[in-house]
């Protein structure tokens, strides 16, 4: 009985260590990312790399989620509604959930899906095939080389990705509004400005800075730790997706906290 | 030179380096043997400073490499051409853009200079006007001639091989073979060389050094290798499975 309880003691303590660990891990390479960011961004041509593979290649992919994300919206909003609020509101209603949480929340979770997991792929087979080895061989800092250009890329992008998601998030739900719910475009855009506020675009659009600060560390991250051979590109891609995901929603929690009740106070 | 001493490293559970003592001459060429797993590509990444000993120390040209700020060791680093045993090509740049990666990197050479250069170190290695090739349509041995192309772009003072023929036919072994010889001819590079294939290390080496155990167990020429009479040595280059070197 003692023994069974000393192993499980010492399984729970290894399984608690190797978590603090990995958190200080994660802190280093973002550590190491600001040290390296000077010289990082003197390799403008990575960044704008970057850039392209990161934001311009899911373009298509945050275009078809975003319309049916709006268009949703505004069935669910027309359905809760029923006999309850007058359908001239759904124009805010739609804007205001989209521009503060689904906007920015289902971009950076499908861009974390795709971005993370070739950024956790890339870097991994990277790592294996010893490609890392030799960039610190020949004296070039991997992680200026190859996770400031992507941080910054991601920084960048997924603002510019959720303004791309909002935009078209609305234009699903007017789509919905006009052909479905008899609302016309008159009555959805002066609900939409009635209720506008600059605050609650800002707070997506910080919100989604974080989030591309997220995906992409935990891409490189992972990457980077990644041992063996296919089969630990394999481990090294699900871990960076799923962190991601889930450190996106929590994070969410967070920053609507901070964001709401101390920076745009009410 | 390079003067190894008492170097050691642990991995996990296994002791890997137990105190190598190691000296590499300038302008010759060192073959470092040994069985898979006796720990050579350690004491080939320490060198380079991939890996941190435990303890002992390695000095380059009278310097102490062990425990130097990064900056410092990138400095020494830059007087190394790595060439890895997969030739660690990045597979997402032109043939061109990997030779030219540490002179775009560390130089300010314009770029028809650099692209020159990078011509010129592929003639060197028997590749004239592959520049626009991607990696992943080379074969072995054309992949690790890239890698010697890109290791010696800068005109390394020392060339670190690590198993340069394993994975090679006969014919392109012996071209990289004579390739390391004809470097060290022309431009008097200083190399090691990490390898099992005694047939190569024969055709290599001015020194030879046996690692066996975590220590290096004997060192000399080619010459004192073949006719030495210490057992580890000689069932080494016989591969013998029987002897003081037990199989794992």
């Amino acid at each position: 009985m003692t023994e069974w309880l000393e192993d499980g003691y010492d399984y729970l303590r290894d399984k608690m260590l190797d978590g603090i660990a990995e958190v200080g891990r994660i802190a280093m390479l973002v550590g190491d990312t600001f040290r390296k960011l000077g010289r990082g961004l003197r390799s403008f041509g990575l960044i704008v790399d970057q850039m392209d593979h990161i934001g311009v290649q899911s373009l298509m992919l945050v275009f078809i989620v975003s319309l049916f994300t709006g268009a949703v919206a505004a069935v669910q909003a027309g359905y809760q509604f029923a006999n309850v609020v007058p359908l001239k509101f759904i124009g805010s209603v739609i804007l205001r959930s989209v521009i503060i949480e689904l906007g920015p929340v289902l971009t950076a979770l499908i861009v974390g899906g795709r971005v993370g997991a070739s950024i956790a792929a890339e870097l991994g087979t990277m790592r294996v095939t010893e490609q890392i080895d030799a960039l610190d061989a020949m004296a070039i800092n991997p992680v200026r080389y190859l996770v400031v250009p992507r941080v910054i890329a991601a920084l960048v992008m997924l603002p510019v990705l959720t303004i791309m998601a909002n935009t078209i998030a609305i234009v699903g739900g007017w789509i919905v509004c006009l052909t479905t719910l008899d609302v016309s475009t008159h009555t959805y855009v002066t609900s939409m400005k009635t209720f506008f506020f600059m605050k609650d675009l800002w707070s997506g659009l910080i919100k989604a800075f974080f989030f591309g600060g997220i995906i992409a560390w935990m891409g490189c991250y992972y990457g980077f730790r990644t041992e063996g051979g296919a089969e630990g590109v394999g481990i090294a891609t699900t871990r960076a997706v799923v962190s991601s995901c889930v450190l996106v929603l929590i994070s969410d929690y967070v920053l609507a906290n901070v964001l709401f009740r101390f920076i745009f106070t009410p | 030179m390079i003067k190894i001493r008492d170097l050691k490293i642990r991995l996990g559970k296994k002791q890997v380096l137990n105190g190598v003592d190691l000296d590499i001459p300038t302008g010759k060429t060192v073959v470092v043997m040994g069985r898979s797993g006796t720990g050579k590509s350690v004491l080939f990444k320490n060198i380079i400073g991939l890996m941190h000993p435990d303890s002992g120390s390695i000095e380059v040209d009278g310097q102490e490499v062990v425990g130097i700020p990064e900056k410092e060791l990138n400095e020494v680093r830059k007087r190394f051409g790595v060439l890895f045993q997969s030739g660690a090509l990045f597979d997402s740049m032109t043939v061109g853009e990997n030779v030219g990666l540490p002179l775009r990197e560390h130089t300010k050479l314009p770029d028809a200079e650099i692209r020159k250069r990078v011509a010129d170190r592929l003639e060197w290695v028997g590749l004239k006007g592959v520049e626009a090739m991607k990696p992943a349509s080379l074969s072995g041995g054309m992949r690790k001639r890239v890698g010697l192309a890109r290791a010696i772009a800068m005109d390394p003072a020392y060339i670190l091989y690590d198993e340069p023929t394993t994975g090679l036919d006969p014919i392109m072994s012996d071209v990289i073979n004579r390739l390391i010889r004809s470097l060290q001819e022309r431009i008097g590079v200083t190399s090691i060389v990490v390898t099992h294939d005694m047939n190569s290390a024969y055709h290599v080496a001015d020194e030879m050094a046996l690692l066996n155990e975590g220590r290096v167990v004997f060192t000399g020429t080619p010459d004192e290798a073949r006719s030495t009479s210490d057992p580890i040595v000689r069932q080494f280059i016989e591969g013998s499975s029987e002897g003081p070197i037990k199989p794992l």
